[in-house]
């Protein structure tokens, strides 16, 4: 038995008396086996010190889905996060900030701050610029709507846009003993009471818009359907999803736009597009190419994957999407996302590096043919990119005066630009759908499929070359 | 008020199959669930569903199968039904898309469970339960025309009218706090079971029985309370499950010595003997000394190869990572016998109905029985669907061609009444609805469990009944109307408390040891005697004991040795 202490962001939307009408911070103290859960932790709280803490739970183990909350800023489910765990990873956090040291979450923090002071502050998305509120999913557009969602805290007293870098805004201040542990409610969805947020008008919503049934082609046949056992085992991975929510809740690109299908519900069409019995693959994968807000709207950040509890891999089954519809069924999407793919490997391919300066009009008129005489969409596209393509210039994205004029790119250090246009050469095609839900982790020597790719010998011969020519 | 000619009550397996069944005959359904209808603890189920679907199996090994696990307390004709109609369900299942296993040449395949004579359990990887559930779910997504959903309702009575006949239902809106009488033609009761009577249970927090207690107050009969099965492979302490799986890919149970213990109980069937069997087996050896000081056995899943375990157990390789610290695939896990499923409920007939007009139940809330004393594993999923649907149909063809009862508002002002009562008790004057329901789990996994006696089914019973007397005063802290668990779980409590009343009456009226039950005061048993159901019905104040008989149709009960 141990003790821990759970700082839990509540909201009483019936607030009487003493309570704050806003999102408050509210301490408790449990004792309990550091094995066990923060749901454990946040159930003794509510069973023996206040019935009003709201908390969505049912199995406890991981497999309902239910208790989806962000701990210690990370979207997860409360349930299978162990109190030990949740205690160290606060005091680690707490602990990276306090020396300087600004750590992962602190470069964030820093170049978030960056971007706001060049932009002028005039489209921050966040009240608060601590990295807290960072992850705590409340995006500004939301903010002026929902009651609550705020995070003034006791101490700082005003609204959150006053509270800045002020001490008094981070839920981790130095009068928290370290080892706090820190419960909010999931993010990107409304919140409401506690811990409980609506999960029907974001998650649900997009869980429908994408369909989420077997459509065959025909009527059944009399017994089963013959299908290749693979097909099953790889469908499986997105079947593991319990609909819980964190990967939702952690979606940067869904803080920006709300309107994104995101990563549950793009996880659950591939269920559908991966699985032979269904007869719309074709035309599910164009739906979800071309609409702006589908497959091509993810910024491949990995937070999804982070926060998936069941090894769902959302982002993977995207990137799957992804290739479905632009390599095996030849859909070039109208967000010109499956150029732009393309434009980003054929520069690499060329220049050995990424040259951003190039990218837009790769993705937009690739080739020479294209660039000498471009089409209506593509001039459209090119012309519709130039605020961005500032924006990027103006927030350091580009940081050298090479690197603005387009080809003119400067020279990595050494060889290293000539070594991935080896790896070109080298490499042959193979495609490897990855499925770690069969592999397993840890590396596996039964678990994996076929791998193939460079033979081993030529990259050690490669890599020992590379240390000759450093010392 | 909201009408439908079907009202379902519990979104798992069977509330959702009986709601498409009803559906698909063109009657308005709606279906309400206290949690979001994926969250029902349909979705624990791990391992499995029987079908006697290859060429090489029979309906008539899988009932005789069924009938033996159920120590022959089992229902034949239903048994019969079940056996006969599941090839069908399952075919059903694989071609709205539930993706189960396939054998090289792409044909379903089949892992072997429990008690069978044969390997005729479908899987899908080690979530079974939760994608077939899913996969209603899209369906129920896709007939969102035809069936209204209420997710996050509570169902806190049934509405009654003077004849006795069932005409709705009164729910709580979690959301708001706000109360509606629902009428209904037909309500099928689809809530599940009440393991959270026992601590520690496999069962989710969700699973307070509220559909059996409801029945029971609204005068129904419940069967076979007594028999309560304890699942041989669960954690210590927080009694999470592994699944039965396992032993169906091979794994070993072993004591601390490291033997097989399970070759002096059943040297046939060893692991995959029915499930009382081998939880009677962990429980002598831990009883007599030769399990480990945690009070558990081992379980080597080890021997099977790593891919497989990958492939097929992906979901208890999670499980022991992460709530027991044990990587499965290196070192044998420990585990002890846990309240798991209720064989027992709502009495009704192969139809669903239960003996109160208007009212159906089927899946773990009801007792056809085709479970008896023993339920074997593969079999409940396989129980839900087939039962709900048939439910499902029955309560349709119910309700075609008759209008509406008359159901009086004072039931809904009765209810506003009883909600309030709760919410207005004084603080500090009682006991916390956590700390009764602590007691309550502690003593009922303490003596009415695995081993059970006369003096210690008593102590319990006694127990029980001061709890009720307790829970009259339990006082909650939350007084507001937006998401209220607190006044939830006093409605829970309540209703955990009745049937555990009913559950020590009927562990204490057999004297005999059959199934589940295992008497050490009466340890054999005895056909002569007790061969037939044991019935708790409400009259007046008291909970009142009768019998029914068991429907024996081709397998005469036989001595049950695996």
């Amino acid at each position: 038995m141990a003790e821990f202490t759970i700082k839990v962001r509540r909201y009483q939307p019936e607030a009487e008396g003493e309570t704050p009408r806003t999102a408050y911070w509210e301490s408790f103290d449990v004792d309990l086996d550091p094995t066990l859960s923060v749901l454990d932790g946040l159930l003794q709280a509510r069973n023996d010190l206040d019935g009003t803490l709201a908390v969505r739970c049912s199995c406890r183990a991981a497999i309902c889905g239910s208790c989806g909350v962000k701990v210690n800023g990370q979207s997860t489910l409360a349930c299978k996060t162990q109190l030990g765990h949740a205690a160290a990873e606060s005091t680690r956090i707490a602990r990276t900030e306090a020396s300087g040291d600004i750590g992962r979450e602190g470069e964030a923090v820093q170049r978030e701050t960056d971007v706001e002071s060049a932009l002028g502050a005039e489209s921050s998305v966040h009240d608060l610029p601590s990295s807290s509120t960072q992850r705590s999913g409340q995006t500004g557009r939301e903010a002026e709507d929902l009651p609550g969602s705020d995070l003034s805290t006791p101490s700082s007293g005003g609204s959150g846009r006053e509270a800045e870098h002020s001490p008094g805004s981070d839920p981790r201040e130095a009068e928290d003993l370290p080892g706090v542990i820190t419960v909010e409610p999931m993010g990107n969805m409304p919140v409401i009471k506690d811990l409980v947020v609506d999960m029907e008008s974001t998650h649900w919503e997009k869980y429908r818009r994408v369909t989420p049934w077997l459509m065959p082609s025909g009527p059944p046949p009399k017994r089963e359907y013959i299908v290749p056992p693979e097909a099953m085992v790889d469908v499986t991975q997105a079947v593991a999803c319990i609909q819980c929510g964190a990967c939702v809740s952690a979606c940067l690109s869904m803080e920006a736009d709300p309107g994104f299908i995101g990563p549950a519900a793009l996880a659950k069409a591939y269920r559908f597009v991966g699985d032979p019995r269904d007869g719309q693959t074709t035309e599910r994968l164009y739906d979800l190419a071309n609409d702006p807000q589908g497959i091509y709207d993810c910024t491949h950040c990995f937070a999804c994957i982070e926060a998936c509890p069941k090894g769902v891999a959302p982002m993977d089954q995207i990137m799957r999407l992804r290739r479905l519809a632009g390599h095996d069924h030849d859909v070039n999407d109208v967000n010109n996302g499956r150029r732009h793919e393309l434009a980003f490997t054929s520069i690499i391919e060329k220049k050995g590096t990424l040259d951003e300066s190039l990218l837009l009009q790769e993705s937009y008129a690739p080739g020479i043919k294209a660039k000498l005489m471009p089409s209506l969409a593509s001039i459209k596209g090119l012309i519709q990119s130039v605020p961005t393509a500032i924006r990027g210039i103006r927030t350091g994205k580009m940081r050298s005066l090479p690197k603005l004029i387009p080809g003119v790119h400067h020279k990595l250090p050494g060889d290293s630009q000539e070594h991935v246009k080896r790896i070109y050469g080298r490499a042959e095609e193979s495609r490897i759908e990855l499925n770690l839900y069969v592999i397993g982790e840890g590396g596996d020597e039964e678990g994996m499929p076929g791998a193939e790719g460079v033979p081993a010998a030529d990259i050690t011969a490669s890599a020992q070359a590379e240390e000759v020519t450093r010392s | 008020m909201p009408d439908h000619d079907v009202l379902v009550i519990g979104a798992g397996l069977a509330g959702q199959r009986a709601a498409l069944a009803a559906a698909q005959t063109g009657v308005s359904v709606g279906i309400i669930s206290k949690v979001h209808p994926v969250r029902s603890h349909s979705n624990a189920a791990q391992g499995g569903i029987n079908a006697a679907l290859d060429v090489d199996d029979s309906w008539e090994s899988h009932a005789f199968d069924t009938i033996k696990g159920s120590d022959y307390l089992g229902d034949q004709d239903a048994i019969e039904i079940m056996c006969r109609e599941a090839p069908e369900e399952l075919l059903n299942l694989e071609h709205i898309g539930v993706t189960f296993h396939r054998n090289e040449k792409g044909e379903l395949g089949t892992r072997a469970f429990g008690g069978a004579s044969k390997a005729r359990t479908y899987y899908v990887a080690d979530i079974t339960g939760q994608a077939i559930m899913h996969t209603l779910y899209e369906q129920l997504m896709k007939h969102a025309d035809l069936i209204d959903r209420y997710e996050e309702w509570f169902t806190t009575e049934l509405a009654m009218d003077d004849e006795g006949t069932c005409v709705g239902a009164v729910t709580r809106n979690i959301k708001d706090g706000s109360m509606e009488l629902f009428r209904a033609k037909s309500v099928i009761l689809a809530s599940g079971g009440n393991g959270q009577i026992w601590q520690p249970t496999t069962n989710a927090l969700i699973c307070t029985g509220d559909g059996i207690a409801m029945a029971y107050r609204a005068g129904a009969k419940l069967m076979d309370m007594e028999m309560i099965q304890y699942h041989p492979t669960t954690l210590a302490g927080k009694g999470f499950l592994i699944t039965e799986g396992a032993r169906g890919e091979g794994a070993h149970l072993l004591n601390a010595k490291g033997e097989r213990f399970m070759e002096r109980y059943a040297p046939n069937k060893m692991e995959l003997a029915s499930r009382d069997v081998v939880s009677r087996a962990e429980q002598t050896e831990i009883n007599e000394g030769r399990g480990f000081p945690d009070g558990t056995v081992a379980l080597d899943i080890t021997v099977v190869p790593r891919k497989r375990i990958h492939e097929a157990l992906r979901e208890i390789v999670l499980v022991g990572r992460d709530f027991a610290g044990v990587d499965i695939t290196r070192e044998p896990i420990h585990i002890k016998p846990g309240n798991h499923y209720t064989m027992g409920g709502v009495k009704t007939d192969i139809w669903g109905r239960t003996d109160v007009r208007g009212l159906y139940a089927a899946g773990e809330v009801a007792c056809v029985s085709v479970h008896g004393g023993n339920r074997l594993g593969a079999n409940s999923l396989l129980d839900t669907l087939i039962f709900g649907r048939r439910s499902g149909e029955d309560a349709a063809k119910h309700a075609q061609g008759r209008g509406f009862d008359s159901v009086s508002r004072s039931l809904l002002a009765d209810e506003h009444a009883r909600v309030a009562a709760i919410v207005g008790r004084d603080r500090e004057s009682g006991r916390r609805v956590s700390e009764i329901k602590a007691e309550l789990g502690a003593t009922m996994d303490g003596k009415v469990a695995v081993f059970r006696d006369e003096e210690g089914i008593q102590e319990a019973l006694q127990v029980v009944r001061r709890l009720k007397e307790e829970a009259g005063s339990a006082y909650i802290d939350d007084r507001g109307t937006i998401f209220n668990q607190d006044v939830l779980g006093a409605l829970e409590l309540e209703n955990m408390l009745a049937q555990a009343e009913a559950t020590c009456m009927a562990a204490l009226e057999r004297k005999e040891s059959r199934g589940a039950q295992f008497r050490t005061d009466f340890p054999e048993r005895n056909d002569a005697d007790w061969l037939k159901h044991i019935d708790v019905s409400l009259n007046g104040d008291g909970p009142e004991i009768a019998y029914s008989p068991v429907t024996i149709t081709d397998w005469q009960p036989q001595e049950r040795t695996y």
